[in-house]
């Protein structure tokens, strides 16, 4: 396992070196190096295109990185022994557009990967679902089909349904930039509340009150470079670097 | 969009007057045509009931009916098979198997069903069954030999389960990444995502053009008369010639036809209607 470069804790997550080119020609991350302990926040933030959605993305092997190391809980993504199936198992993504599962109810959305993948009964996952459903405020929802759900009960149910695999990750990827406005608070409490529960979290948003009330480290990244990290409240109010101050400078008023 | 310039005019409008969409008379939407069909298929099965030549062509044809339905369905079957695993066969990461399956489509998609018939049922199975039979007879005791109506219809099932492939590739690539991304970061393997995620989703735009394609290869068995296997087509060619009554004879035969292709689309409609329904019930 990788070794936490500040606390000297291992680290749950470790990013060494990571570039990802599309097409030969378009590079989206740059070199990245990063460590992350279990049970910290670190949200990341950046201008559209910078690469933040790809830095997350290689965490979990949606996208492959063209160069350098992944480490998830002691497992090398990029080594060919490495089972990803069982790695991913572990990792749980919540994503801009929800993708839920439009053919399945909700409590099938959520039961679904529990049977498949960790071989729980029926009985058994439709507990741990509803469990989850639950926790995110939504029980009388179970039988419902997706599209019957606003955006944000959407969104609660897929971070229901990553939640009910006992991930020791969770990757959130713009989760609520597809929301209204007004659905976006349920979300970031549901978040917050897993925060305070002590999962291990990496958060691209927008939502700088989130960075602000959960977030351990901020990551600012410009055209797939960490350009600063560091403690939000330092990064937001003495931003270190003028890409970082221009930033904030359109973002926060 | 009609919706919407409905409401905008009826906004303008005095109150108490109809929207547009509503003055539309009954008459206006009838499916007059099925009326029509309807009447069409009537005066034809009145005339084979009542008149002894047509009668007659009825008697000797009808017997065809049964080899046409299996030839249809074995068909149908065979491709449906080959259309998936040529389908998915043309997605895979593995470069054979992505070659091989567009070599397959392609290849057949490009030579007229006739020909093709000829070629696997006069040249090909000829040709490769004695060296098949006896390898078979070598290693199992036992040999084969395949009838003219089975060549047919597996080359038919070669033709259309070509057709099958694109419409089964379409319907998984209508499907947004987003989905298998979403299964797979679960910690679903490719095939479980395939099964459980994307086909399911999948079967809403491949059903509907399927149902189409059985329509089509019911009308193709046609051509097995070529081989001289008795379905519907080679009877009338044979009662017809035979008797010299080719109006009589190719009446029915179309007759027997038209009630199966017309029947069919009706229940196709319903069962598109079902599955559109089912959508709005999930909204």
């Amino acid at each position: 396992m990788a070794t936490h470069p500040e606390s000297g804790t291992t680290s749950m997550i470790s990013l060494r070196g990571v570039s990802k080119t599309f097409d030969k020609t378009i590079h989206a991350v740059v070199d990245v190096d990063l460590e992350i302990a279990e049970g910290e926040v670190v949200v990341i933030v950046g201008p559209s295109g910078s690469g933040k959605s790809t830095v997350l993305r290689c965490i979990n092997l949606l996208e492959v990185p063209t160069e350098g190391y992944v480490t998830v809980d002691g497992f090398e993504l990029l080594d060919p022994k490495t089972d990803i199936d069982h790695v991913r198992a572990e990792v749980g993504m919540v994503f801009q557009q929800f993708n839920l599962f439009p053919h399945l109810t909700v409590i099938e959305n959520i039961t679904l990967a529990q049977r498949k993948v960790r071989g729980r009964s029926r009985s058994e996952a439709v507990e741990v679902a509803m469990g989850q459903l639950t926790r995110v405020g939504i029980p009388e929802k179970a039988d419902a089909y997706p599209r019957q759900l606003s955006g944000g009960q959407q969104q609660r149910v897929a971070i229901a349904r990553s939640l009910a695999m006992d991930p020791k990750v969770m990757l959130f990827d713009e989760p609520t930039s597809a929301l209204d406005p007004e659905m976006v608070k349920e979300v970031l409490d549901v978040m917050l509340e897993l925060a305070a529960g002590g999962m291990t979290m990496v958060v691209v948003t927008h939502e700088m009150g989130f960075a602000k009330a959960a977030a351990d480290r901020l990551v600012f990244i410009d055209e797939g470079v960490i350009v600063e990290i560091g403690l939000p409240e330092e990064v937001f109010s003495n931003p270190k670097h003028d890409r970082t101050r221009a930033f904030f400078d359109k973002i926060l008023y | 969009m009609i919706g919407e310039v409905a409401t905008k005019s009826s906004r303008h409008r005095a109150e108490g007057t109809a929207r547009v969409r509503d003055e539309k008379p009954w008459w206006d939407t009838f499916p007059w045509w099925g009326v029509f069909i309807a009447g069409v298929l009537a005066w034809m099965a009145f005339q084979i009931r009542t008149q002894d030549d047509y009668a007659l062509a009825w008697e000797r044809i009808i017997p065809g009916l049964s080899l046409t339905l299996v030839a249809t369905i074995e068909a149908f079957a065979i491709a449906l098979l080959l259309g998936l695993t040529a389908g998915m066969g043309q997605l895979s990461r593995n470069i054979v198997v992505r070659n091989v399956a567009r070599t397959y489509v392609e290849f057949i998609r490009g030579i007229p069903m006739l020909p093709l018939i000829f070629t696997v049922a006069l040249i090909l199975v000829p040709e490769t069954s004695d060296y098949v039979n006896q390898r078979l007879d070598a290693w199992f005791g036992v040999t084969y030999k395949l009838s003219f109506q089975m060549r047919a219809t597996v080359t038919l099932a070669l033709i259309y389960g070509a057709y099958m492939a694109e419409i089964f590739r379409g319907g998984i690539q209508s499907i947004p990444p987003g989905q298998s991304e979403a299964g797979r970061s679960l910690g679903l393997t490719r095939r479980q995502t395939m099964r459980s995620v994307v086909l399911p989703q999948a079967m809403r735009a491949i059903i509907p053009p399927l149902g189409n394609d059985f329509i089509a290869i019911l009308k193709d068995t046609s051509l097995l008369s070529v081989l001289g296997v008795l379905e519907i087509t080679q009877r009338g060619r044979q009662f017809s010639a035979s008797t010299f009554k080719f109006r009589e004879g190719y009446f029915v035969v179309s007759f027997i036809y038209l009630c199966l292709t017309l029947g069919l689309s009706l229940l196709l409609g319903v069962l598109e209607r079902r599955m559109t329904r089912d959508r709005k019930g999930e909204r």
